[in-house]
């Protein structure tokens, strides 16, 4: 059943968007493929290990900044630029990890962002991606408009050709995640999950799979780096903010941790809906903020498995409510109330009123919360 | 054979065991006194989760705390816990399966070993199924489960009983009692439940504010008047 939906969905990816939408659509479903990545690292430090990482967006920034430079000193082979990129912010990621894993929970989630937080200002204070001459060429001029845009792939220079080399790797990178998820790894993993003394016990090397697991995220997210940085053509340090990392957090936990859908989930709320509500409906994106904190609040309260999860369910409640198959509980009740109170303040802001669209929204995590035994 | 020679344990101030030297030889040997008495310290020791401030543990001839905590179970040492700990995320199957890839028992014969330690159990759930649908018992036999794949040599079992009705843990002792002569292993058995202890123990050791207080005959070591007043009190005169 997975497998049918996943290549349909693939099928679809490849072949009907890029002949319906326009070029702009094409750009953002580019970067939803490109941030489903980062959100799938997430899922996997954090549905799969039980470790939150708040810095994926900055190993996606150093990504970008290695392909950037990698492109343009060398002249090595687009696939090969994505695989020597994901290894170099594989390294460093390690390496954070290293000192990251020693600790857990909120400490480890401080850590992590604190990281997120360092990367944006060596950022900045490099001028970053400064120059466009060799490794470390360098300009002083503040208009980067005159550099040479990263090169992309010979099979994907134009937007929709690139966007379908996107989506292929896109989709090998959730085929690698699943073939951890399933295997030796995976089950590593689930055992540190429940508990790490139990782990121990069972002969896992906890210290070993959780760099593991970190290295895979960084992996992951260097290439979807290197990825940015040739859609980007020439990238800017103020697209990168520390508070990316926790906006993915909370879309890629929105969408749903414990499946590989939920990050894709997760990159399009990123990515799709602030494009929906800039260029398409006109309304400040910023506003989406509050519909990710809401939803997140909605998430944690009453659906750990997010929407991937939840969805379904929800929808098979509906079903049977209107169906008048059972009788409506107080939790299916208030947790349909909540969901629609999130949708109709989507609504709200798109077409009445930013302000009523808000006040609808809020109502989501309160409807939640009373869902609750 | 396990061979405890004066083992300590010091948390600050508390000594939650106290210059112990035990000998756990072969079969089923019980582990008992009140709470507190430093029986799960033990195991954590034996696991590697503790640090004794003193003392040696030598295991069918090996210095077992030289050897990495992780290191322990691909030498054979196998624990459950006082609350389950069957991992909920993976299926039966793969509960076991992953104890055996961490064990030095051999690849090829994983899934003939998994399914084998699953029947032993008894367990009527089919391998298939996700733990977090399984009830008390079951998650309990898929522990021991656990506990048994991958050639154990020493089997932990720290109260799998707890929680479990009568006709349950009667089922569960049966299992226990097995364990030594279908895979080997010497298995050293935590519980409160007298009549499992009873049933499943040749020998038991008694421990007490951390300090071993009687050892011998299961059926000895009960009637043994230092072991009743540990459990039940003794009338002070004031």
């Amino acid at each position: 059943m997975g497998l049918v939906s996943a290549a349909v969905l693939l099928l679809v990816a490849l072949f009907v968007l890029p002949a319906i939408a326009g070029s702009d659509w094409i750009t953002t479903f580019t970067s939803v493929a490109i941030y489903s990545i980062v959100a799938l690292g997430f899922s996997v430090l954090y549905g799969r290990v039980g470790m939150i990482s708040l810095g994926q967006v900055a190993f996606l920034s150093i990504g970008v900044w290695a392909g950037t430079r990698l492109a343009y000193a060398t002249s090595i082979p687009f696939p090969l630029l994505l695989v020597v990129v994901g290894a170099v912010v594989m390294v460093i990621g390690t390496l954070v990890g290293l000192t990251a894993i020693r600790l857990s929970g909120l400490y480890l989630a401080l850590i992590t962002l604190m990281f997120a937080g360092a990367t944006t200002v060596v950022l900045s204070v490099w001028d970053f991606p400064n120059g466009g001459h060799g490794f470390t060429g360098h300009t002083s001029v503040p208009d980067l408009s005159g550099l040479e845009n990263v090169r992309r792939p010979s099979v994907g220079v134009g937007d929709t050709a690139y966007y379908r080399y996107v989506v292929i790797v896109a989709a090998l990178m959730f085929l690698l995640a699943l073939a951890h998820i399933v295997s030796k790894p995976g089950r590593a993993w689930a055992a540190i999950r429940e508990s790490e003394p139990a782990a121990l016990a069972a002969g896992v090397n906890v210290t070993f799979y959780k760099l593991w697991a970190f290295a895979l995220a960084s992996f992951m997210a260097g290439v979807a780096g290197c990825l940015l940085a040739a859609l980007n053509g020439v990238s800017r340090a103020i697209n990168f903010q520390t508070q990316d990392s926790l906006t993915l957090a909370a879309t890629a936990l929105f969408g749903g941790v414990f499946s590989v859908w939920g990050a894709l989930i997760g990159g399009i709320f990123y990515q799709l809906l602030p494009f929906l509500f800039e260029a398409q409906w006109g309304v400040n994106p910023n506003f989406l903020l509050v519909v990710f904190g809401a939803g997140l609040l909605q998430v944690l309260l009453l659906a750990p498995g997010g929407l991937a999860d939840q969805f379904p369910k929800d929808m098979a409640n509906l079903g049977r409510l209107l169906a008048r198959k059972v009788p409506p509980t107080r939790q299916a009740a208030f947790g349909l109330g909540s969901n629609f109170a999130l949708i109709l303040g989507i609504v709200l802001i798109v077409t009445v009123s930013p302000l009523l669209g808000l006040a609808a929204i809020i109502l989501a995590p309160i409807l939640a919360a009373q869902a609750l035994d | 054979m396990v061979e405890i020679e004066n083992l300590a344990v010091r948390f600050g101030g508390v000594i939650p065991i106290d210059g112990v030297s035990l000998v756990f030889a072969s079969g089923t040997c019980g582990l008992i006194g009140p709470n507190g008495a430093g029986k799960t310290t033990f195991f954590n020791v034996m696991s590697g989760f503790v640090k004794p401030s003193r003392g040696t543990i030598t295991a069918f001839g090996e210095n077992l705390l030289k050897m990495t905590d992780y290191r322990r179970a691909r030498w054979g040492l196998r624990r459950t816990f006082q609350t389950e700990m069957a991992i909920e995320q993976l299926s039966v199957y793969d509960n076991v399966a992953m104890i055996h890839e961490h064990s030095s028992a051999k690849r090829a014969t994983r899934r003939a070993d998994v399914l084998s330690a699953i029947e032993f159990v008894g367990l009527t759930a089919s391998p298939k199924s996700q733990v977090r649908t399984l009830n008390v018992r079951d998650r309990r036999l898929v522990e021991i489960a656990r506990a048994v794949v991958g050639q154990p040599r020493v089997v932990l079992l720290d109260e799998p009983a707890a929680g479990l009705p009568d006709q349950e843990t009667e089922h569960l002792g049966g299992v226990i009692r097995r364990i030594p002569e279908q895979f080997g292993a010497l298995t050293i058995l935590v519980d409160h439940d007298m009549s499992l202890v009873s049933a499943c123990c040749e020998t038991t050791a008694v421990l007490d504010f951390g300090k071993l207080i009687a050892s011998g005959p299961t059926a000895e070591v009960l009637r043994n008047e230092h072991v009743i007043n540990a459990y039940l009190g003794t009338e002070e005169e004031l």
